[in-house]
C-alpha cells in the first residue's frame, strides 16, 4: 500500500538547510495498523506529510497504492488525497462554522457527490462513531473526544485506502484517548490501513507495528504483542 | 460554469459570508456607496441639463442680437462718441449678402407707452415686429393668433398682448379677442393673447404690433432699434456674428476695430458656456463616481485578502480533504463577484430611490431646479458590468494568495 525507498527531505532554514529525513525505507501493506514513534524533531510529522501528499520529498521513491508519486501538481495531489487518504489531526481541524454533519460531508463535496446523498452517507459515518445525535451541532459544542470522532468520521467518509492520524490523541485525556484508539482499532479490523503518529507509548502499543524514528532514520521496526495476539 | 448553478457552491459562500457578517456589510456598503453616488450624481447632472434645456427651450439657440451704441474711435472725419441707428437698408444688405448663413432676420422697434382699456390702464412695452419673431422666440398663444404678413402689408392696427396685460386691462371672463385697447391714444384691435415664456425672455409683458404700423404711428421712418438674427444649421455662428458686425461697420462708417459702436449678444456662445459647464460637471460626475466605485472594489479585494489570510488554516483543511486549487479559487472569486453584485444592485436601487425623492422635492412645478433627474439604463448596465468585471479581477488576487500557500504550511498556521 505504502512503499518508501531511500526517502530524503530537507528544509531550508535561512542559508542552511535542515536535513530532516535521512533515507527512510518503509513498506506498509494493506490492512496494517502502524504507529510511528519518535521524539519531537525526529522527522515523524515530516514523514506523515510526505505520505499524506501534503509535502513533497527531495530524494527517493514513494509508491502509494502502487503509483509512483513524483512531480505532483496541486490538482493531482488534491484528487489523490481525496481518493486514497483520510486525515485525522491532533487539533481536529474541523471547520468551525459547519455542523458536525457538514464537516463529515465536506470531502464528499470535493468528490462531487450530490448534497442529499453525501449528507446521508455522512450521517451513516457519524452513527458509526456514535455521534448521530450530535449531527447538527457545531464543533465548539462538542467535547474534544467527540470532535476527534467527528474528524475520524470525516477521514473515513470517502472510503480511503489509508487513514493518516497525526497525534490523534495528543489533545485528549486518557479516557477519550482509549475510545479514539478503540475506534481506530475497529476501523483497522475492518481492513483499513491505519498510519498513526504518536509519541505516547500507550498509544503505540495498541497498534500492530511500531516504527521508531530518531534523527531522521528508522532505528527499530517491530510488531507488537497486539499483532501477535491475532 | 456548472459550479455556478450548484447549490453547494452557494452554501459554501453563504457559510463564509455568515461567518463575517459585520465585515461583509461594511464591504458591501463601500461598493454600494460608489454606485449610489454614480447614479445620484448622473441623475442630478441630467436633471440640471434638462433644466437648462427647458430654460432655452422656446428660443432658437443659434441666435445673435445686434444693437447700436456709440463709437469709441474717430473715423472718416467723425469724432468718437457718435451715436447712430440701424436702418432698414442695413437689414436688406445683410439679407442679400448673408443669404447662405442667415435663416431669419427680425428688425425690431420698441418703446414704452400707456395702454388704456375703458377705465383700466397700465404702462407697458410696445414692440413693432415681423411675424418671424414667432419663429425665433416661440409665442405660446392662449387666445387668437400672432401677427401675420397681412397685418404688415395692410399696416393694420392690431396687437397681441400678454396674459398679465389681459388680466390687468380686462374684466374677469371678458373675451379679449376683437376688443379694442388704446396705445398712445390710438385704438388697436386685440388679435391674440400670449403667455410669456418663464425662461429666457427679452420682452417681458409687451404689446406686439405690426412693424409697419409701429413705423407709421411713431414715425420711425427707416430706423431700426435692434435686430435678432438666427443662422442656418451648421453655420459657424461666431464667424457670422463678426462678419455681420464688420459689414454693419462699413455701412455706418465706423472704424473696423471699434469695440463699442455695436452691441451684440451671441446666444449660441452663451449657451455654449453653460453646456460646457454641464459637460464639465458630467465629466466630474463620472470621474467621482467611477473613482468611488474602484475604491469600493478595492475595499472588497482588501477584505477578501484579509479573509483569506484568516482562513488560511481552513483552506489548508479543505485542501487536505481534497479541494483542488481551482475549487478554492472559484469559491473566492465567486464570493467577490457575489458581494460586488449585491452591493451594485443595492446601490442602484438606493440611488433610484434618492433620485425619485429628488424629483419629488425639486423636480416638480414651473420653476423646478432639476427636471427628470434620470440615468440611462444602458449607462447603469455598463457601470454594473464594469463593477462585476472589476469584482472578478480583484477577487483573483486573494484567490491566488489562497492557493499559493502549500497545504502543509496552511495547516501549520494557528
Amino acid at each position: 500500500m505504502i512503499k518508501i525507498e531511500g526517502l530524503h527531505k530537507s528544509y531550508p532554514i535561512g542559508k542552511d538547510s535542515l536535513h530532516v529525513l535521512k533515507g527512510i525505507d518503509l513498506h506498509i501493506k494493506e490492512g496494517e495498523f502502524v504507529s510511528i514513534m519518535g521524539s519531537s524533531g525526529s522527522g515523524k510529522s515530516t514523514l506523515l506529510n510526505i505520505v499524506g501528499l501534503l509535502d513533497g520529498h527531495d530524494e527517493g521513491n514513494y509508491f502509494l497504492n502502487g503509483q509512483l508519486i513524483k512531480d505532483l501538481n496541486e490538482k493531482k495531489a488534491a484528487i489523490l488525497r481525496n481518493k486514497f487518504l483520510g486525515f485525522v489531526f491532533q487539533s481536529f481541524n474541523l471547520i468551525s462554522y459547519k455542523t458536525a454533519l457538514e464537516n463529515v460531508a465536506l470531502p464528499l463535496y470535493y468528490k462531487g457527490m450530490a448534497r442529499k446523498e453525501r449528507l446521508k452517507v455522512a450521517l451513516d459515518y457519524l452513527e458509526k462513531v456514535g455521534l448521530k445525535d450530535w449531527a447538527n451541532h457545531l464543533p465548539n459544542e462538542l467535547s474534544g473526544g467527540q470532535k476527534q470522532r467527528v474528524a475520524i468520521a470525516r477521514a473515513l467518509v470517502t472510503k480511503p485506502k489509508v487513514v493518516l492520524a497525526d497525534e490523534p490523541t495528543g489533545a485528549l485525556d486518557s479516557t477519550t484517548t482509549d475510545s479514539v484508539m478503540d475506534l481506530l482499532k475497529d476501523i483497522n479490523n475492518e481492513g483499513m490501513t491505519v498510519f498513526v503518529i504518536t509519541h505516547e507509548e500507550e498509544v503505540a502499543e495498541q497498534t500492530k507495528r511500531i516504527v521508531r524514528l530518531k534523527d531522521g532514520v528508522i532505528i527499530s521496526d517491530e510488531f507488537t504483542n497486539a499483532a501477535k495476539a491475532i | 460554469m456548472k459550479f455556478l448553478f450548484d447549490s453547494d457552491t452557494w452554501q459554501e459562500i453563504y457559510g463564509s459570508i455568515r461567518k463575517n457578517k459585520v465585515r461583509t456589510a461594511i464591504t458591501i456598503i463601500g461598493v454600494l456607496w460608489g454606485i449610489f453616488l454614480l447614479v445620484v450624481l448622473l441623475g442630478a447632472a441630467r436633471g440640471m441639463e434638462n433644466g437648462f434645456n427647458k430654460l432655452f427651450g422656446n428660443f432658437a439657440t443659434n441666435s445673435v442680437f445686434v444693437w447700436t451704441q456709440s463709437t469709441d474711435t474717430p473715423f472718416k472725419g467723425f469724432q468718437e462718441g457718435r451715436r447712430f441707428t440701424l436702418t432698414m437698408n442695413d437689414i436688406d444688405v445683410l439679407k442679400s449678402e448673408y443669404s447662405d448663413e442667415i435663416k431669419l432676420l427680425a428688425p425690431r422697434n420698441q418703446t414704452n407707452n400707456l395702454i388704456i382699456k375703458d377705465f383700466k390702464s397700465g404702462n407697458f412695452k410696445v414692440s413693432g415686429d415681423y411675424p418671424i419673431l414667432d419663429q425665433i422666440q416661440k409665442k405660446q398663444l392662449l387666445y387668437g393668433r400672432f401677427l401675420n404678413q397681412n397685418d404688415i402689408a395692410s399696416i393694420a392696427k392690431v396687437t397681441v398682448i400678454s396674459e398679465d396685460m389681459y388680466k390687468q386691462l380686462f374684466d374677469k371672463d371678458e373675451f379679449p379677442i376683437g376688443q379694442y385697447i388704446k396705445i398712445n391714444s390710438i385704438s388697436y384691435k386685440v388679435i391674440g393673447v400670449y403667455k410669456p415664456s418663464n425662461t429666457i425672455d427679452f420682452d417681458g409683458d409687451c404689446a406686439y404690433v405690426p412693424f409697419s404700423t409701429f413705423r407709421k404711428v411713431y414715425n420711425t421712418a427707416n430706423k431700426v432699434d435692434w435686430m435678432m438674427i438666427t443662422a442656418h444649421e451648421g453655420t459657424d455662428i461666431e464667424q457670422m456674428e463678426s462678419d455681420v458686425l464688420l459689414t454693419l461697420k462699413g455701412l455706418h462708417k465706423v472704424h473696423p476695430d471699434d469695440e463699442r459702436a455695436f452691441g451684440s449678444v451671441n446666444l449660441g456662445k452663451e449657451i455654449g458656456k453653460i453646456t460646457g459647464f454641464i459637460t464639465g460637471m458630467q465629466f466630474l460626475t463620472w470621474f467621482v463616481g467611477i473613482a468611488t466605485l474602484i475604491a469600493g472594489v478595492f475595499a472588497i479585494g482588501n477584505i477578501l485578502l484579509i479573509t483569506v489570510k484568516e482562513r488560511t488554516k481552513e483552506i489548508g483543511i479543505r485542501r487536505a480533504l481534497g479541494a483542488t486549487p481551482k475549487s478554492i479559487r472559484q469559491q473566492i472569486v465567486l464570493e467577490s463577484v457575489f458581494l460586488t453584485t449585491v452591493a451594485g444592485m443595492l446601490g442602484i436601487i438606493f440611488g433610484s430611490v434618492v433620485l425619485f425623492l429628488i424629483d419629488m422635492a425639486f423636480g416638480q412645478g414651473e420653476d423646478a431646479a432639476l427636471i427628470n433627474p434620470t440615468v440611462n439604463i444602458p449607462i447603469i448596465l455598463i457601470a454594473f458590468v464594469t463593477l462585476i468585471v472589476l469584482g472578478t479581477l480583484i477577487g483573483l488576487i486573494p484567490a491566488h494568495m489562497a492557493t499559493v500557500v502549500k497545504p502543509i504550511e496552511a495547516l501549520r498556521e494557528e
